[in-house]
């Protein structure tokens, strides 16, 4: 009880003095804890390793970096968000993984007027009609990874495709994004429970649809377990399995091991993508913490550069939001990705690579770029975007 | 028998707390601390949703593990409300009052032939299936919940306002409680009361003992439906998560941990686990074992409740 | 279409078996002695991190697996003979608090112990693939945990039904009062029940580890799957909470796997794809309701 009243007193002392002392404070939320922390976990870290590289600072001032853990649960979520936005009073918002979560925490945070740079999730709503200028996306529209496995499955002539996705917007959002490019036969389109880890029903039904591809979306621990039970129901022989680059990536990976072999997914980075920006990240994470970085880590590290970026331009005035929106959107940052920019509602322009799992040079199972799958990509949503 | 009785001081006590309740939004305001008004908002409405459990669990005597429902129900019922375009508390919130206690008393009405541990366990199944209907309802959101669009207003009173909403949940609760002080006294309280502590007697006295039961039961799950209205408008959001069965644990630990059957049991309960909660937090991310650990000692020493040192039951 | 029958008739199965280890302590611990134990689903999951960590450090899963329920055995012996045994004399009330409280603290220990991130089991190298029976294919480590479960039911089975302790353990579900007027101590049986079904609860939380993920709050959902199974039995009986679980495994898995397709049958696409998940869901609680509205005690009741 002393801490919090000695903190209150604190608070009334500097109440009247000059907002330049304040520390540059960044709210995240992210899921901690669940099936699904595995992604918060490596945005977190990312988002971490790129403090540490700046040495605490963001654009040149100290900064402060709150984290909570919202259990993948939008009410939790929201609780948390109203508290760094209302208490702590927060600059910059970032860490959320699910759609869901962010679509229901987003309304509070642009009534505050606080800018959210999104690490991971990108729901069509805030691509489209919803847009918003407290919000930018660094990473993808949830769509885009999906479409550009639609695009492959498409052009490597699969013909009868069974699609695994939760039942959620996130998941919705992959089904349409796979078939605006997927034009073949949709044998059976298959929606589990959030957070749902054992298949064994699923897998005994898509065994009897007998097809020769299969898309599925689910990230973290059910995409682990999902794979781990269509190797040991021995579906693996017939059907080729395909994904976006989340329910493949290196979480993925080291949990299910060598039976992913030969699995095709997409990204729009992967961490042997050569410029020095991503060497720098990919050595200093593996450093860090002793792994290999995946997509969701690129996406915080970048969400941090990011800030840092737009603070350095409106030099430490975080307070004048209109400049610190052309900030945001000018991108002053290098991406680990490579270049992109940012497109008219907020969501960026940028390639999308086939990526494939294999062993490397030194043995070990891990992604490997194939190509190139879309070169200066947008999102379908943008034009219904009437950015105010 | 032990019939509830308000203690003599209760009254003043009462008066000056409503007086403290209504100067607090303007006294946090002063200080620049208005996060806190959202969170006694919180308090208030869970004092809401807990005594509408006491009124089933407390008076009642009927031991319902299945209360978040009508929590639940209410929440949704607001949000899907709002999305039929009314956007006024006067309707929606009646409205979901009437949802949720006609839910109440239809599983009032199947679970209420069975007794005991079969009774707690058969309110829990209503309960898990309102919250499987919910969570894939798509229409309705699904898993993730109907965001509401904004507040709703109140005699055309625009909610949006911390303060507003604060009033407004602030005399939703004291009209609940005025009403259940009453009710507790008056005869329907007193038969409910009576067939607490002894259901044949009442049986054999002639009362319709089934009826009374069932009468209790939709009352506390139409003020839980308020509840829930209230808490979807503070929070932007009616979740499935609100019906899930912990959400009824939680309830149930409030109920208990103020006094099962004082009047301002819930209440007492929400205040000490929310607070309980708010300072635990700002110590360690960890407050839940701390809050477990306290849990355990109420049952160990203090049965009672805390609300037992206000009220008195007398025989 | 046989290879569909067959294999969700065996998912059933592998579930409801599953089902049973953690109903069977339940349902005599709250039949004996009249105590509502919410806290039956923590011990289902810290029996499963004592698996995961034991086979971690012992790179085997079976010695993992033995020596996990032997170490979830030890700490139910302590939390029986430490606070549970103050609970018996208590009201529901007072139980449904004490053992709520015990799952918030459960909870957050895991956590702190063991991280908030789920741990990965893997099934022995050797069942990581399926089985192949001419056309007919199941994965190998489901098959192994059915004949595990059906050889600790028979066994269960055995024990309770033909033994001396069996009947004692029967006759304190029947009557606990004359059981004890009879001269035998209760209180130690209950001790030994409570402990046993610890281990059973430690059994199912590593077996289904590979299956699942061992991970906070993974007690939670089955409890309530544990409490419909003996409510649908009979509380207090090993028979009924074999049946019962056999009954729910089923009926959830071939209602997730057949209603969908079903209701495509005889609706509009976009409601069968809304409906079905839904009451596929709820199925297993309506068949409970509906069992309790004709038979208020289960389908066999203990008590007289």
């Amino acid at each position: 009880m002393s801490l919090r009243l000695t903190a209150l007193a604190a608070a009334l002392l500097l109440a009247g003095s000059a907002h330049a002392a304040d520390p540059i404070k960044v709210g995240f939320v992210s899921t901690l804890s669940g099936p699904g922390a595995g992604l918060g976990v490596d945005i977190r870290d990312g988002f971490n390793l790129a403090m540490k590289q700046l040495n605490g600072k963001l654009g040149g001032l100290p900064a402060e970096v709150l984290i909570a853990d919202d259990r993948q649960s939008p009410d939790i979520a929201k609780q948390a968000a109203d508290r760094f936005l209302k208490k702590d009073k927060v600059d910059f918002m970032t860490g959320i993984v699910f759609s869901n979560i962010m679509l229901a925490v987003g309304p509070t945070v642009f009534e505050n007027k606080t800018f959210y740079i999104s690490a991971n999730a990108g729901p069509s709503q805030y691509a489209g009609e919803q847009c918003n200028p407290f919000f930018f996306n660094v990473a993808w529209q949830n769509d885009n990874l999906h479409e550009a496995v639609g695009k492959i499955v498409q052009d490597k002539g699969y013909k009868n495709v069974v699609i695994v996705t939760p039942n959620y917007p996130g998941g919705k959002d992959a089904v349409s994004g796979f078939k605006r490019y997927y034009k073949g036969k949709v044998a059976e389109e298959v929606y589990t429970k959030l957070g749902q880890l054992d298949y064994a029903a699923e897998l005994a039904q898509i065994r009897s649809l007998k097809p020769d591809a299969l898309f599925f979306f689910l990230p973290g621990g059910m995409g682990i377990n999902f794979v781990k039970q269509f190797v040991a129901a021995g579906l693996s022989r017939d059907t080729q399995l395909f994904a976006p680059g989340f329910s493949a990536d290196e979480d993925v990976i080291k949990a299910v091991g060598p039976s992913m072999m030969g699995m095709f997914n997409s990204s729009h980075w992967a961490h042997d993508m050569d410029n020095a920006e991503n060497k720098r990240f990919v050595a200093d994470f593996q450093k860090e913490y002793n792994r290999l970085p995946s997509l969701y880590a690129s996406q915080g590290y970048d969400a941090a550069l990011m800030m840092d970026g737009a603070v350095r331009d409106v030099k430490g005035k975080v307070s004048d939001k209109a400049a610190l929106q052309k900030a945001l959107e000018a991108k002053r940052f290098k991406s680990v990705r490579g270049d992109f920019k940012f497109n008219t509602n907020h969501y960026p322009v940028q390639n999308y690579y086939l990526r494939a799992i294999g062993k490397d040079a030194s043995g070990r199972v891990t992604n490997k770029t194939m190509g190139t799958i879309f070169t200066n990509h947008a999102d379908a949503y943008v034009a219904s975007c009437k950015m105010k | 028998m032990a019939f509830y009785r308000a203690a003599p001081y209760q009254k003043p006590v009462a008066i000056a707390l409503v007086l403290l309740l209504a100067a607090l939004p303007f006294g946090l305001t002063a200080f620049g601390q208005e996060f806190y008004i959202g969170f006694a908002t919180r308090v208030l409405i869970f004092a809401l949703a807990a005594s509408s459990l006491n009124l089933v669990l407390g008076f009642g005597g009927m031991f319902s593990l299945g209360h978040a429902a009508f929590f639940g129900i209410g929440a949704y019922a607001a949000a899907i409300c709002q999305q039929a375009g009314i956007n006024e508390a006067l309707i929606a919130f009646p409205l979901a009052m009437a949802v949720a206690g006609l839910f109440a008393l239809a599983v009032g009405a199947i679970s209420l032939r069975t007794r005991g541990v079969y009774f707690i366990m058969i309110t829990l199944a209503f309960a898990q299936m309102a919250y499987y209907l919910f969570v894939s309802a798509r229409s309705w959101g699904g898993d993730d919940g109907l965001p509401l669009l904004g507040r709703m207003t109140l005699a055309g009173v625009s909610l949006a306002d911390d303060t507003h909403f604060y009033f407004a949940a602030f005399s939703g609760l004291t009209v609940a409680m005025l009403f259940l002080g009453r009710l507790a006294n008056a005869r329907f309280g007193r038969v409910i009361q009576a067939i607490r502590e002894n259901e044949t007697r009442m049986e054999a006295l002639g009362y319709p003992v089934f009826r009374y039961r069932l009468v209790c039961f939709a009352l506390g799950g139409a003020l839980a439906g308020l509840a829930g209205a209230l808490l979807a408008n503070l929070t932007g959001l009616a979740s499935p998560n609100l019906l899930v069965w912990t959400q009824s644990g939680t309830l149930l630990v409030m109920v208990i941990i103020g006094g099962v059957g004082y009047l301002y049991g819930g209440a007492v309960g929400a205040l000490i686990l929310l607070c309980l909660e708010e300072v635990l937090v700002g110590f360690t991310p960890h407050w839940h074992i701390a809050l477990g650990l306290i849990l355990l000692g109420v049952v160990l020493f203090a049965p009672k409740g805390v609300a037992a040192l206000f009220g008195k039951k007398h025989g | 279409m046989t290879q569909l029958i067959l294999e969700q008739a065996l998912n059933g199965l592998q579930f409801g078996l599953m089902l049973f280890l953690l109903a069977a302590g339940l349902t005599l611990v709250f039949g004996i002695m009249d105590c509502i134990n919410l806290a039956h689903g923590s011990l289902y999951m810290v029996g499963a991190y004592f698996v995961a960590a034991a086979t971690q450090a012992a790179d085997s899963f079976w010695i993992g697996l033995g020596a996990g329920a032997a170490g979830a055995a030890v700490l139910g012996l302590l939390l029986e003979l430490s606070l549970f045994r103050q609970f018996y004399k208590r009201d529901h009330l007072s139980q449904v608090l004490a053992t709520f409280a015990l799952i918030l603290i459960a909870n957050e220990a895991v956590r702190v112990i063991w991280g908030a991130q789920p741990v990965m089991l893997n099934p022995p190298d050797a069942l990581a693939g399926p089985v192949e029976i001419g056309d007919f294919f199941y994965p190998a480590y489901r098959l192994v945990i059915i004949a595990f479960g059906l050889a600790v039911a028979g066994l269960l089975y055995l024990v309770v039904a033909k033994s001396r302790v069996g009947m004692w353990v029967r006759a304190g579900a029947a009557n606990r009062e004359m059981t004890e007027a009879l001269g035998i101590n209760v209180q130690a049986l209950f001790t030994a029940v409570f402990v046993f079904g610890t281990a059973l609860c430690a059994l199912a939380g590593g077996l289904l580890g590979p299956l699942l993920a061992v991970q906070v709050g993974m007690g939670e959902s089955v409890l309530i799957l544990a409490f419909v199974v003996i409510i649908i039995g009979g509380i207090g009986s090993i028979r009924g909470a074999l049946v019962g679980s056999l009954i729910v495994g089923s009926v959830d898995t071939l209602g997730r796997a057949l209603l969908p397709t079903l209701l495509r049958a005889l609706l509009p696409a976009d409601a069968a794809s809304t409906l079905g998940p839904a009451l596929a869901s709820i199925l297993i609680y309506l068949l409970m309701a509906g069992i309790l509205f004709f038979k208020p005690q289960g389908l066999f009741p203990a008590r007289a």
